[in-house]
């Protein structure tokens, strides 16, 4: 269940490829890919962003990508994952992160993947700088990403 | 005890600072105590550790609650809610 962070562009091909290594059990394959958009709501506002710019928490980051996929790992039957996420500048329509679920049936990959990305999103040490033509802008949390993760708790 | 300090995002910029080694006194036991202790160094740092902030905390580097307690040799971390993905 491989996690890693990149400064370089994600290979999507090549990754899903790499996971998959034709392994004769697999008979779905879920991935996600979140790319950097162009133009981005601020207070309802619509503002263009010409390249973000992604910190991390060296060391915690991988440490909490692994927790998830384990955690995934125990939730749904699944045969592999894989994240790969960016950081450092990205540029408009740039992958920022990478999530692939290898699994018997598509109903668990699909789980899996989602679940992976709703906790990525809201314990995953990662922040957003957005540059805009009003300066540099670190991006807000959304509340919508708490709630999201928050649903997988219910029984 | 001494610990280590991080600072990341809009927080780190905000304090020009992104790791600050210190020796905490003995009444400072859990991650909010030294959120607390470390808003006391100036009006900068108040305002930007203000309990009306949303700030999340990591503790040798795993999200914890206000209430986790620190030992010799932590390294806490502060910073906003993440918005990777």
């Amino acid at each position: 269940m491989p996690v890693r962070v990149q400064t370089g562009p994600i290979d999507i091909g090549r990754e899903i490829e790499a996971l998959h290594r034709r392994q004769s059990s697999v008979g779905a394959i879920a991935s996600f890919i979140g790319t950097v958009r162009e133009v981005n709501a601020v207070d309802g506002a619509s503002q263009s962003v010409s390249s973000l710019t992604l910190e991390h928490y060296p060391g915690m980051t991988e440490k909490a990508l692994a927790e998830i996929c384990a955690e995934a790992a125990g939730r749904f039957e699944v045969i592999d994952t894989l994240v790969v996420h960016r950081v450092g500048e990205l540029l408009p329509a740039d992958a920022i992160v990478l999530v692939v679920v290898l699994s018997a049936h598509r109903a668990e990959a699909f789980a899996a993947c989602e679940f992976i990305m709703d906790y990525l999103k809201t314990r995953a040490p990662f922040w957003k700088k957005e540059q805009t033509p009003a300066g540099p802008r670190w991006v807000d949390a959304r509340s919508g990403d708490d709630a999201a993760a928050q649903r997988w708790r219910q029984p | 005890m001494e610990i280590e300090v991080l600072f990341f995002a809009a927080l780190r910029e905000k304090l020009g600072l992104s790791r600050l080694r210190c020796a905490v006194p003995t009444d400072v036991q859990t991650v909010l105590e030294l959120r607390g202790w470390l808003a006391g160094r100036d009006a900068l740092w108040t305002e930007a550790l203000a309990p009306e902030r949303r700030i999340r905390v990591a503790l040798d580097q795993r999200l914890v609650q206000d209430d986790a307690a620190l030992h010799e040799g932590a390294e806490v971390a502060f910073f906003p809610p993440v918005t990777g993905g």
